[in-house]
Order: C-alpha cells, then structure tokens, then sequence
C-alpha cells in the first residue's frame, strides 16, 4: 500500500508539476482584461503539489498497511484488462460490432467456460442486436470495419 | 401563475397521447439508466432526433419522461450492482449495495424508488407554487456569488465526506485541471495541450465518468470475485408494503433531502453534490451513523431522495431562465431551440401550454414511473441471474458505445480504459472519485465565475465576503474546509474518544 500512495502522489506531483509550467508559460498573472488563461491552473496545480506532498510525507511516516493488490487478485483484474484493451484496439481496424463479437466469444469461451452454442449465440446476437439499435433505430453511427464496408453501410 | 393555470396543463398533459410518450419515456430511461454506459444525458441527446416530427409538448414530456426513468434506472444499478449509472446515484451504492449483497435488495430498491418519488413530488409542488419567486432570487446571482455556491459544494466534499480531507482535495483540483485542458474560451488560448491536436477538445465529463465508474468499477469488482454473482432481490409486493412501513420512521431524512436536493438543484451540477451531502448529513445526524455504508436503509433513503429531487430541481432555471440544471437539462434546453421555442422567461407568457403541460407532466410521469418501475423491478432482477462472463464483456462493449457515441472518437474508448485504470487505483487508495468528476463537469462554470468575479473586483478576494449572500455562503464554505482540522481538537475537547478512521466512504 504504502509503495502504491507513494507512487500515485508522485506522479500527481509530476503531473502538477506540467500544469505549473504549462501555467507559467501562457501567463499566470493579471492581465490587460483580468486573470490571463494560466490563472486558475497554477493555483489548482500550486495546492495540488502540495496537498501531494504531504499526502507522501503522510505515507512515508505511517505504517505498511495491508497490500495495496495481492497476485491472487491482480490476476483477475488483468483478465478483464487485457482483453478489453485489445478489443479496443481490434476496432480499429475490423470496427466496433466484429471486434465486440470477438471479444464477447472470447471472454465467455476462456473465462466463463461456456459451452460453444451459447457463446456462438450470444457473441453473435449481441453485436447484431446493438448494431439495429444503434445503427438502426438510435442512429448513432459506431466505427466499422471491412465487414460492414461489404454489407454496403 | 396559479391553479388554473395548472389545471390547463393537466389537460394537456394526460392527453392519450402524451400519457403513452410518458410510458414510454419512463420505460427507455429506465433501461438507459440501468445501462452504465447510457446516461440521462446521453440518452436523452441520442432520442432528441426521433422528437423533431412531435408537437414540442409531448417531445419535451417524451424527454423528461427519460429522464425520470433514468433517475429511477440509476437506482436500480447502484444497488443490484454496486455501477452508479449516474454521478448523482453514486451515494445509493454506498449503503444500497450491502444491502441488497444482504439479501435486502427488495427493501433497498422499494426505499431508493419511494425515496425517488418523495424528492421529486417535492421539487414538483416547489416549481409549482415558488417558481417565480425562485428564479427572481436566482436572478440576482452574480459571479460571486455563482462561485461562492460552488466553492460550497466543494468544501462540503472536503470537510462531510469522511476519509483523508487532502484526498478529497487532490481529486477536486485534478477534476479541475483536467476541465482546463483545451481552449479557453476566455482568452481563445491553448491550455495544457502541448501542441497535440487530440487533447485541445479536452476531457469530457461523460467518459471520465463511464470510465472511472463503469470500467473502474469493474476491475474493482472482479478482483473481489464476488459481484455480479445472482443475488437474490427478494422483490413481491410483501416486501414493497413491509418497506413502506417502516419508511415513515425516516421522515426527517426525507425532509432534510428534500431541501438539500432542492437548494442544490436548481443550480448547476446540483444533483450529485446534492445526494453526497444529504448522505453525509443523514451519517451525521443519524442514532445508526456506524452502520451508513454497510445497508442501512437510510443511506438509501437520503441520496435518492436529494438526487432526484435535485433532478427535478434542475428544470427550473431551465424554463424560467433558460439556463440549464443539469446536463441532461442541457440537452433538452437545445431541444427547445430546435423546436423552435424561445427558452427563457418568455416561455410562461408565450407559450403557457407548453410551461404548464410540462410541469402537470411532471406529476403524471413521475406518479406512472414510480409504480412502473416498482412492478417492472423482477425483470431487471433477472439482470443479476446473467453469469458473470457475459456481464463484464457485455458492459466494457456498452461503455465502449456510450463513450464512442459522444463525440464519435475512437480516441475517447483509450480515454475511458485508462479513466477505468485511475479509478480502479484511486479506489483502492481511497481518493475519492465522485468530486473529481463533478470539478470536471462545473470547472469551466467555476473558472469563469471566478474570474468574472475578480474582474469586477480588481483582483480583490473580498468581493467573496463583501457581498451579504456571497459573503455567506463562502463563510460556511469555509467551515466546511476547516472542520476536518477542527474535529480532532474540538473530540478532545469534549472527552470523546475520536473514531480512528470514518469507514463507509466510497
């Protein structure tokens, strides 16, 4: 635990850190009509870095504390992370409703253990499904891909 | 203003027509809110075009009817499923979620949609009756003091919400400084986009908050190997009377929510500050404060009734000054000028059915809405019978819709996966989330105020103090800030012995 506020607080003063400079850079000061545009910023980013040091003094001084993630629980975590950020990537390029029927198979197959008929259905009837809702009858456009490019949307 | 007038919107608003847009209405927002990615806002917006063929009447009584829906589906997912599918029903998962893991989830959702349905009869009966007067008050708000209300609700998070003040801090200037980046519309500037074209649209408030709820709440459940699993509700008309029993007992958290999601309502961004200080102030005053966060049929109570008060509240400014309450209110108001109505005060001289068919309608839908959502409850029930494998694919490729549908970027789906990562870290470390989102959706309004003000003033911070309701406000704000300093001394000053750590936030 003790590792990860450390951490956290030392990139949220790093990041304060950019927005100072940033501030400092475009003008912090008063300007010809009032506070120029770096105003509000600095002053966010000033107490920000300092609320985070103390948060790591705060840290450094107190106890271990319990373990910020154990590897019996990250591994689970993981699980859904990776794949979702692939998916993500996948849609890209194959576009939202493939890359979502792909992912939505291979979550159930791997994870859940599903057997095939279920997965095959589902992997298949919620991506057609969103596609007539969104597409359809919602008429918000999703990204697509080669697939949809062939079906003439 | 007066009965009759009320009386003519009655007979617009429970036209066939208008009752079935009510119905309807309330059953879409139902599902859009228990859906996590779709919001009342997004949904709301994504209805809009569907409208445009309708009388203005029954498509602003289609709109708000989902909104009411979303308010009550809000409930619905904090509770069943620890996803706040609003900001504002963040609080409900506090308390809402033990309980229905308790196996009292009936209880939990027939006390969060009563609840629901107390704070908006209300702020219906308060519109009604006070709007004029209301919106004269709010007439004479100035920057000052628009900003002093907001530094309020900000402080009110510092020094009520429970846990590390600093943490609670650190999350309002990051929801702050993430509301700077982009152009700023003052000085037609570049804030903190280091010449990347990407970042000079900025964040938006609806994928920091699929993100750090939806995905974030994901990860967090997962972990835990728990959630999702199928808890029973235990939800038949026995348990709705049982509940309606001992609900009475609450009659001054209902009350105090009340007029905590009224006065915060009507003014932007109200309805989550408004629901985390009436569960704040419920924790305060309550004789079972120990048991708030692990099912206590009062946690639920107070922010459901705030929030939707507070939702209701939000339509206020929005028909008698055409300033909008909230988000979702937001949209509507561009409904309006589609529609070709002229928002703002003209609206009760010009167009009186409209005004007033509205308000009637807000009686009728949220009446309809409460029991529709108490019957249709065993339906949404059998969400949590879905395996778990199914869910948590199911939910990241709604929020990947919801976050795609806002601006059509695919660059705002990695936004909302690496939100979803902060909130999970955040979480677990105890920075709370819900005031770094509501800095991010009231940052601009924040900044400009507060520059607006210290342009009237010269630069002078007094213009805070000199001013009698600004002056006022910011002098509670500032006890909100300095209380979490004050509370150890002034325990020890009593002889109390001081609780180490106030558990049950977050």
């Amino acid at each position: 635990m003790r590792a990860a506020e450390f951490v956290t607080a030392s990139i949220l003063i790093l990041l304060g850190g950019v927005v100072l400079f940033d501030a400092v850079r475009i003008g912090f000061g008063w300007g010809p009509d009032g506070p120029r545009s770096g105003f509000f910023p600095f002053w966010l980013a000033l107490i920000m870095v300092v609320n985070c040091a103390v948060i790591l003094a705060q840290s450094a001084l107190g106890g271990r504390g319990k373990i910020f993630v154990s590897r019996e629980q990250l591994g689970p975590v993981l699980k859904v992370l990776w794949p979702a950020t692939a998916a993500v990537a996948l849609m890209h390029f194959v576009g939202l409703y493939v890359a979502s029927a792909l992912y939505m198979g291979f979550y159930m197959r791997w994870v859940g253990r599903h057997s095939w008929v279920p997965v095959i259905v589902i992997a298949l009837g919620l991506p057609i499904a969103s596609f007539l809702i969104f597409e359809k009858w919602f008429l918000v456009p999703m990204p697509k891909g080669p697939l949809e490019q062939w079906l003439g949307y | 203003m007066g009965i009759e007038n009320l009386i003519l919107g009655f007979h617009i608003a429970i036209t066939p027509f208008n009752l079935w847009m009510t119905v309807v209405g309330i059953l879409l927002g139902t599902i859009i809110g228990v859906l996590p990615g779709l919001g009342g806002a997004n949904g709301v917006a994504i209805l809009l075009p569907v409208t445009f063929t309708m009388p203005p009447t029954s498509a602003i009584i289609l709109l708000t009817s989902i909104y009411w829906g979303a308010l009550f589906g809000g409930a619905i997912t904090s509770i069943l499923f620890n996803i706040p599918g609003e900001p504002w029903s963040v609080a409900t998962t506090f308390d809402g979620y033990p309980m229905a893991r308790q196996g009292q989830g009936g209880q939990a959702l027939t006390a969060a949609f009563t609840s629901s349905f107390v704070g908006a009869l209300f702020s219906i009966v308060l519109i009604t009756f006070f709007a004029p007067v209301l919106a004269q008050i709010a007439l004479k708000f100035g920057p000052p003091e628009i900003f002093a209300i907001q530094f309020l609700t900000f402080s009110s998070f510092v020094g009520l919400g429970g846990g590390n003040p600093l943490k609670s801090l650190v999350s309002i200037l990051i929801g702050f400084i993430l509301a700077t980046v982009g152009l700023d519309i003052v000085t037609g500037q570049l804030r903190l986009t280091f010449g990347i074209t990407e970042l000079m649209r900025g964040f938006d408030f609806i994928i920091a908050v699929i993100g750090l709820f939806g995905i974030g709440e994901i990860l967090l459940s997962v972990e835990e190997g728990l959630s999702f699993k199928g808890t029973r509700t235990g939800m038949n008309l026995r348990v709705v009377l049982d509940t309606w029993k001992i609900l009475p007992r609450y009659w001054r958290t209902f009350v105090r929510s009340s007029f905590i999601g009224f006065w915060m309502g009507f003014k932007p961004g109200g309805a989550t500050p408004a629901s985390f200080m009436s569960y704040a102030f419920a924790k305060r005053f309550s004789k079972n404060a120990d048991r708030f966060g692990k099912g206590e049929i009062e946690g639920v109570v107070a922010p459901e009734t705030a929030a939707h008060a507070a939702g209701i509240a939000a339509m206020l400014p929005m028909i008698t000054l055409g300033i909008p309450g909230s988000p979702t209110a937001a949209v509507m108001l561009g409904g309006l000028i589609i529609w070709g109505l002229q928002p703002g005060p003209l609206l009760f001289k010009d167009n009186p059915d409209f005004v007033w068919g509205l308000i009637a309608s807000m009686y009728t839908g949220n009446i309809i809405g409460v029991f529709m959502v108490l019957a249709f409850v065993p339906l949404f029930a059998a969400i949590l019978r879905i395996p778990f494998a199914i869910l948590t694919p199911l939910i990241v490729v709604v929020c990947a819709i919801g976050s795609y549908a806002v601006h059509n970027s695919m660059l705002d789906i990695w936004y909302m996966l690496i939100f979803g990562v902060v909130g999970y870290v955040f979480k677990k470390l105890d920075y709370p989330l819900a005031p770094l989102v509501l800095a991010l959706v009231l940052g601009d309004m924040a900044e400009n105020a507060l520059r607006q003000s210290l342009i009237m003033s010269q630069g002078s911070l007094a213009i805070f103090f000199n001013r009698p309701i600004a002056g006022a406000i910011t002098a509670v704000a500032l006890f909100f800030f300095i209380l979490p300093a004050i509370t150890p001394w002034w325990r020890r000053f009593r002889g109390s012995p001081s609780p180490a750590a106030q558990a049950g936030r977050d």
